[in-house]
């Protein structure tokens, strides 16, 4: 893999997303913000302080941890997905000096990339309510490109195995809603029998959901641990990504 | 690197572009032994030929006969089962960046980008090859002209009829001034019209010195565009010959040819 060559890759996607970006932005907004008011004003009415903090307040980091992850795993099921069987992206691609592993490191930096967008966005939001506390939020982009890269490459791997594109509905399903509603956006897992903090322990949402938490309030100690843990998840996914998108796509 | 090639400084047309400079007579592809298995099929079953530069090379075969694979391994889209494929005298498998870099690729199935415009095709596959951006967006002017496209520089690719998208990947597979140019079906389903044009661009580049390697199932167009043929069937190479020698040999037309030494037609 040559990183140069998959920048190539990246810019296309970058020319392509600020092309059509003005006629999408505003919704990178909206869904954010109806969450923030449905949940954190309708719902919050109803329900009393969570650890100290009003319930808005509460779920406002989560909302950005998990709009974040949710662009990269858009992009790289259905986005890649699509570049790479109906549109045939891939083939002209890959015709040029750019060669599978280039193009398979683009689509994942592209994603982290979109997470990025999308976090900076979302905690924008955030911060125009009033929710925002500490400036170390500004910390927590690198944490998103982290936790955005962990599902590219989960995003990726389910791409490059499903046999065909409806089989995606499986993925977000079974895998990405419970992530969702089981990662301590929406509650505190301790409320929960212990089993679900403890497989919560071993997924990544649950992860970025406290780093953002870390720093929208300002303890950062709180976030080392789940930033090692995903160093070290996305660390471990890499190889798979390349390998089975390798076996889809050559063999 | 992007090699030399477009050297003229005023965009006259493709005519204006310097050509390559003239090497010696090699054989600048070289495929021995060659076997490629596809899910328990056999789609290439040893083949055997070399390809001089400059050359046009044609292989003619109904479909199935593994034209296309054998293609796809030229251009380093898979590996070889097993045997060898060396361009320019690399191997393939170790060396894809480099070849891909000296050679262009038509698909059969058209793979432009939808997300972006005609001209934005050309420059980001421009890109991919390093090109700078000035020097790309002259080189796509300048091809947009070769192949009378440039009236659509600004326009979306789901607004170009047939015949031009075909086109907009001619020139395309261009952008690097490929020393091989690899094509696979260049003119199934264009009019008689498109296809006379496709073949005029074609012999254009031949006269350049661009080596050509195509696959086709019309015999009119190999025996047009072709110095060479290679009669290809369930995946062996039956014969590579000239077209006129062949059908010296056998008589008629290539399509008696294809007959005479397959017993069969080509529109099985």
């Amino acid at each position: 893999m040559r990183i140069k060559r998959a920048f190539r890759v990246w810019q296309r996607h970058w020319l392509v997303y600020t092309k059509l970006y003005k006629t999408s932005f505003a919704l990178n907004f909206a869904e954010p913000a109806l969450y923030l008011v449905a949940m954190g004003l309708g719902l919050g009415s109803f329900v009393k302080d969570i650890h100290g903090q009003p319930y808005i307040k509460y779920i406002a980091p989560g909302i950005v941890a998990s709009s974040s992850v949710f662009a990269a795993v858009y992009e790289c099921t259905y986005g890649t997905y699509i570049r790479m069987t109906f549109q045939k992206t891939f083939d002209a691609i890959l015709a040029t000096p750019v060669n599978l592993d280039d193009l398979i490191a683009g689509e994942l930096i592209w994603g982290a990339t979109k997470s990025v967008i999308f976090g900076i966005t979302i905690a924008i939001v955030i911060a125009l309510f009033g929710l925002v506390e500490s400036p170390l939020i500004i910390l927590v982009i690198p944490c998103i490109f982290l936790g955005g890269l962990i599902f590219a490459e989960l995003s990726t791997i389910f791409c490059a195995i499903v046999p065909g594109i409806d089989s995606f509905s499986y993925f977000y399903t079974l895998f990405m809603t419970p992530l969702f509603l089981f990662s301590g956006i929406f509650f505190p897992l301790d409320s929960m029998p212990p089993l679900v903090a403890d497989l919560a322990f071993f997924t990544p949402l649950y992860h970025l959901v406290i780093v953002c938490r870390a720093f929208t309030s300002g303890s950062v100690t709180n976030a080392l641990g789940s930033i090692v843990w995903l160093i070290v998840a996305a660390v471990i996914l890499a190889p798979f990504p390349f390998k089975l998108m390798k076996k889809r796509m050559i063999m | 690197m992007h090699r030399g090639g477009f050297r003229a400084e005023s965009a006259e047309g493709w005519a204006a572009l310097g050509g390559k400079e003239r090497e010696p007579a090699v054989d600048i592809v070289v495929v021995r032994k060659l076997i490629k298995d596809y899910n328990g099929l056999r789609a290439v079953d040893g083949v055997d030929f070399a390809i001089s530069r400059g050359q046009c090379f044609g292989f003619l075969g109904p479909n199935g006969a593994g034209k296309t694979t054998v293609l796809r391994m030229i251009s380093c889209f898979m590996p070889p089962t097993a045997g060898s494929v060396s361009v320019f005298g690399l191997e393939t498998a170790e060396h894809p960046s480099e070849i891909k870099s000296r050679i262009g690729v038509m698909p059969q199935d058209n793979n432009l980008d939808p997300d972006l415009s005609v001209i934005e095709n050309l420059t980001v596959y421009g890109r991919y090859f390093d090109i700078k951006k000035k020097d790309s967006l002259r080189i796509a002017r300048v091809l947009l002209e070769f192949v009378e496209l440039q009236d659509k520089a600004g326009v979306q690719i789901d607004q170009l009829s047939g015949g031009m998208k075909h086109r907009l990947l001619l020139a395309r597979s261009l952008m690097n001034n490929p020393e091989i140019l690899i094509l696979d079906e260049p003119t199934t389903g264009l009019d008689p019209h498109s296809r006379r044009a496709v073949w005029d661009k074609l012999n254009h580049l031949k006269k350049k010195d661009t080596t050509l390697l195509l696959t086709t199932h019309y015999m009119e167009e190999a025996e047009k565009l072709c110095d060479r043929v290679a009669i290809m069937d369930s995946g062996k190479i039956v014969t590579v010959d000239s077209p006129s020698h062949l059908m010296k040999l056998h008589g008629g037309n290539l399509e008696d040819v294809y007959l005479k030494l397959t017993g069969r037609s080509l529109a099985d």
